[in-house]
């Protein structure tokens, strides 16, 4: 009956190492710090990795504010607000974390109860706001064409970027048809073919002169991407391997393949440290409404798992300066 | 603990408003990108670039300070968690860093635009 109601009962307090507290923090807090700062570690190698390969090539590195620019049910170009939107989340869901922290400290469980809730409420909508993002970004917005030697071509018209489907008119015309198990090889399928073929897509942009070519390439003074000439673009668009349509870990219509890679798995594990910190305040929730807490006399589970939560946060706080703002 | 008894629930609430500020201001800047914070530059970055990462590492001394309540903490656990991670990241952000601005130096030529 005791062991079910977690209330020491032979005053060796295994759980907590003992009476013996090493500067004043209690063992299981300690070491909830000491994992944080071993995860912080992990973090920023994640983070120092992306920067030396931005610095590696920061003459072609995607500008952010060109490939994170929509917001859900509304169309158009608005860099930066969705991601602003999720940062305030985040930031929102660690108070109310710290406000049911607080209310532990004066046993008022109702109030832990309902902090504890909207807290869980704020990581749900986080996580849901970056599956989103991820399903936006895998999508894609323009389309792009690869060349052979791995280079990412955009187009645009009067300086905004286009999409394939504004300038290259009708379906794909060369009757190529994905390969699947039911049409073809039954043990083999392949990846999606594009929507167009690559001489549909060089024809329309010869018909139409006033479509230009945006290279990789950054511009330094104006740090904006080069725009090559019609006839630079040409010449270009002959070299053309292949026609990507959003991105993937193989290949990406922003630029730079290793970029959509990077952020595949930081913002991925970033959301995963999420999605376990949503499960472990799911567990401490409950325990809170059967008042584990209430009879073992203090509430220093919610004061841990809300450390790991403002960690999270914390995380986000960098990760939101390193992909989107710098 | 000794915090147990006393509230900090108006302290919460202006470390809310100076993170909430602190995003706005970032928000701004980063959709406006003024021309002389962004196209000059300053100790090998732009001088916006400067201003994010000093938000930054703002935005995360409250948290860790008031979120995760590091200024109630004894000093020396204190310095055992900050000083070490921020001994270690700078150290690894630092060589990294230079190896990329290397790598550049020495594979951009190659790269025919």
């Amino acid at each position: 009956m005791e062991a079910k109601i977690a209330i020491p009962s032979n005053k060796k307090e295994t759980w907590s190492g003992g009476g013996v507290k090493p500067f004043g923090a209690s063992y299981g807090k300690m070491m909830m710090w000491f994992f944080i700062v071993s995860d912080a570690l992990t973090f920023s190698a994640f983070l120092a990795a992306y920067g030396l390969t931005r610095f590696k090539f920061i003459d072609s590195w995607p500008i952010a504010d060109e490939v994170f620019t929509h917001i859900p049910f509304f169309h158009g170009n608005f860099p930066m607000i969705y991601v602003a939107f999720m940062t305030f989340v985040l930031i929102a869901s660690s108070v109310t974390m710290v406000l049911a922290v607080d209310a532990g400290h004066h046993m008022n469980k109702k109030k832990v109860t309902i902090y504890m809730f909207l807290t869980i409420i704020g990581g749900l909508i986080f996580v849901g706001s970056q599956a989103w993002e991820w399903k936006t970004f895998i999508k894609g917005s323009y389309g792009a064409v690869r060349t052979t030697d791995g280079k990412i071509l955009q187009f645009v018209k009067d300086g905004h970027q286009i999409a394939l489907s504004d300038f290259v008119v009708g379906e794909r015309t060369d009757a190529r048809e994905q390969h699947t198990r039911l049409n073809g090889l039954w043990f083999e399928k392949e990846e999606t073919i594009s929507t167009y073929s690559i001489d549909q897509v060089i024809s329309a942009y010869n018909a139409d002169p006033t479509i230009q070519i945006k290279s990789e390439l950054i511009n330094a003074d104006k740090k904006s991407k080069v725009i090559l000439s019609r006839e630079a673009g040409s010449a270009a668009l002959a070299k053309t391997k292949m026609i990507v349509e959003g991105a993937n870990l193989k290949v990406n219509e922003y630029g730079n393949t290793i970029f959509a890679d990077f952020f595949f798995f930081i913002t991925g594990f970033h959301g995963f440290h999420v999605l376990s910190g949503i499960i472990i305040n799911i567990i401490i929730f409950f325990n809170v409404i059967l008042g584990t807490y209430e009879r073992r006399g203090h509430y220093e589970m919610v004061e841990k798992v809300g450390l790991y939560w403002h960690f999270v946060d914390l995380v986000w706080v960098f990760v939101f300066t390193f992909f989107y703002l710098v | 603990m000794a915090h147990a008894h006393e509230s900090n629930l108006k302290r919460i609430w202006v470390v809310f408003g100076i993170l909430s500020v602190i995003t706005i201001v970032e928000v701004i800047l980063g959709i406006y990108k003024p021309d002389v914070l962004h196209l000059t530059s300053f100790l090998g970055t732009s001088p916006l670039n400067w201003i994010f990462i000093i938000l930054t590492l703002v935005k995360a001394y409250y948290i860790t300070w008031a979120f995760m309540h590091m200024e109630g903490e004894k000093k020396w656990f204190r310095r055992a968690v900050v000083w070490t991670a921020v001994f270690l990241i700078s150290y690894l952000v630092t060589f990294l860093l230079i190896e990329g601005g290397y790598l550049y130096t020495t594979l951009a030529p190659l790269v025919k635009w």
